[in-house]
């Protein structure tokens, strides 16, 4: 930022102004650069990789859609609609069951309480990953203390399944939902209930025609952010299940791993960019909706 | 109305309790009663002498303070300086921190494999190639830091955003300029301060996030404690669950910690 000012400007006033603007641009430049690098040059790699073919003879390489089209066939298909389908299941039941939760925390008027169970949260909702899997097996795995105390194993009960890791997955999406949800419950007035009430409202009409349609964009936004939360997670999964669900971010560590296949690691960035996809979709419905939902809260 | 509602209310949070509680309380019963064994705590007395151990625990935490040090050097002055003389690049800086959301770690540890190949492939005559062989060095594996400054940047943007946001910065800084500080001195002295609870925040989101990271590390063949944990899991199931309960532990106590360090300035602000 060394302009070359007239020799005038150079008096106290203007190095003061000038002062002041050079760190502006400076302090930002370093996080540019490094995003630029450290993040840039992945997502370019993913984005060349996904429509590079190379030749496993040759060493050729060469541009083609067919890597594109081949992780959305087959084995892969089938990994990207089962991480979709239990992303938007859990996503769902987390969304509905955190949201009477958050409600009876914030209704209760009780200060120690909230702070407890938001707290909790906090802790719960980043305890994903290895620890998370690890606990669920030792209590409903196959030598689970319930699972043998309880005899579930008889009783159809299979952690390592569909169901099991949507149970697992609840665990972290459910504190996740009551952080995202309290900030608009806190939002809802006392005066519109009581207003809603005294021209005779029932208690369910008043969560139907006025709380909900607050509330719509915050559960929606809480909704998407649970889903993309449960569509990105991997470690959990394989931790637990190892490839037992086909999800797609198994079929991204094991075609990078070389597990199945060699050379399917161009398959594996073409498996990101759909991910990528998907949870660009994500956001693009998430921070509309954040900031819908952040003018109720303002207002 | 609100007496009315209480059943339903207490119902709700004994179910959510049952839930959340129950994983844990069978978690530490697995630990300790083994069968055939009876009632032992060698699965905790164990964790200390087992291989690897102290060496995966000391890994992570050193990532995390050198992620938490990286993080927190670029972001503090970044953030200051939109409020103070760059308003205009704010949308940038926003939409950059943001970006990493896009990109779930799976799929940009997929990217950060394809760039590494690129060394071996292309550059191993250029002294480039010395550099990618530097930052893999398996003892302190400087592109695990670079991957987690990434994925940090949301939640530390988010954090120091809504600190900056309380204080006006603007008046601290001209404050401290017109009592003879400078620029350093008006940061470090001034703004910094006052910033306390964010960037204990963002610190906590960060290292929460280093400790319990998993897929990168992973897939770019590293052993730190997740990783470390997950390998322990195939042989020894009691130790590998009793870790894991360890490990929940710890990370409520740092919150609690950090509740206790920045919950004042978190109610002065939210108040304020």
């Amino acid at each position: 930022m060394t302009t070359a000012l007239p020799r005038a400007d150079v008096a106290p006033v203007a190095s003061a102004k000038r002062r002041r603007r050079a760190p502006g641009w400076l302090a930002v430049v370093p996080l540019l650069v490094f995003t630029a690098i450290a993040f840039g040059l992945p997502a370019l790699a993913i984005l060349d990789g996904a429509f590079t073919a190379k030749d496993q003879t040759t060493g050729a390489t060469s541009y083609t859609g067919a890597n594109l089209t081949s992780s959305l066939q087959g084995p892969y298909l089938t990994a990207l609609v089962g991480s979709v389908k239990l992303s938007a299941i859990s996503a769902g039941l987390g969304a509905l069951l955190g949201l009477p939760l958050a409600q009876a925390v914030v209704s209760s008027r009780s200060r120690a309480l909230r702070e407890a169970v938001l707290t909790a949260s906090g802790v719960l909702a980043n305890f994903g990953g290895v620890p998370l899997a690890f606990a669920f097996v030792a209590t409903l795995g196959n030598a689970g203390v319930l699972t043998v105390h309880l005899g579930l194993t008889d009783k159809g009960w299979d952690l390592y399944s569909f169901w099991g890791l949507v149970l697992v997955y609840l665990y972290f999406l459910i504190p996740l939902m009551v952080l995202t949800i309290t900030p608009a419950l806190d939002g809802l007035r006392v005066q519109w209930r009581e207003a809603a009430l005294n021209n005779g409202a029932t208690g369910v009409q008043y969560w139907r025609h006025v709380a909900l349609p607050v509330l719509a964009p915050s559960l929606l936004g809480g909704l998407v952010l649970l889903f993309g939360s449960a569509f990105a997670a991997y470690a959990t999964a394989a931790a637990m299940v190892g490839s037992a669900v086909p999800l797609v971010t198994l079929q991204i560590a094991d075609a990078l791993s070389g597990n199945v296949l060699v050379g399917q690691e161009n398959v594996a960035l073409a498996l990101s960019l759909d991910m990528v996809l998907v949870a660009g979709l994500v956001m693009a419905v998430y921070l509309p909706l954040q900031r819908r939902s952040a003018r109720w809260l303002d207002a | 109305m609100a007496r009315r509602l209480t059943p339903w209310r207490w119902a709700v949070l004994g179910l959510a309790a049952l839930y959340f509680l129950v994983p844990l309380a069978a978690s530490v019963v697995f630990t300790v009663d083994v069968p055939g064994q009876g009632v032992t705590f060698d699965a905790y007395t164990q964790i200390l002498s087992t291989d690897g151990f102290t060496s995966s625990l000391l890994l992570s935490l050193e990532l995390a303070v050198a992620t938490i040090a990286v993080v927190l050097l670029l972001m503090v002055p970044a953030v200051v300086a939109l409020r103070l003389g760059a308003p205009r690049l704010r949308p940038v800086v926003e939409v950059v921190c943001s970006l990493p959301l896009v990109v779930p770690p799976i799929a940009f540890v997929a990217g950060i494999v394809t760039v590494l190949k690129w060394g071996p492939d292309h550059l191993s005559r250029t002294p480039l190639f010395q550099t990618f062989v530097a930052i893999q060095n398996p003892s302190f594996p400087v592109v695990l830091v670079l991957a987690y400054v990434v994925m940090a940047l949301p939640f530390v943007y988010r954090a120091l955003d809504a600190g900056l946001r309380a204080i006006d910065v603007r008046t601290l800084v001209e404050a401290a300029r017109s009592c003879g500080a400078s620029w350093p001195q008006a940061l470090v002295r001034a703004v910094l301060p006052n910033l306390r609870g964010a960037l204990l925040n963002a610190a906590f989101l960060t290292l929460a996030l280093v400790l319990g990271e998993f897929t990168v590390a992973r897939l770019l063949g590293f052993q730190p404690f997740a990783v470390w944990i997950y390998n322990v899991g195939g042989s020894q199931a009691q130790m590998s669950v009793a870790v894991s309960v360890l490990s929940l532990l710890v990370t409520w106590a740092l919150l609690l910690a950090l509740a206790g360090a920045g919950g004042r300035t978190q109610t002065a602000s939210s108040r304020g």
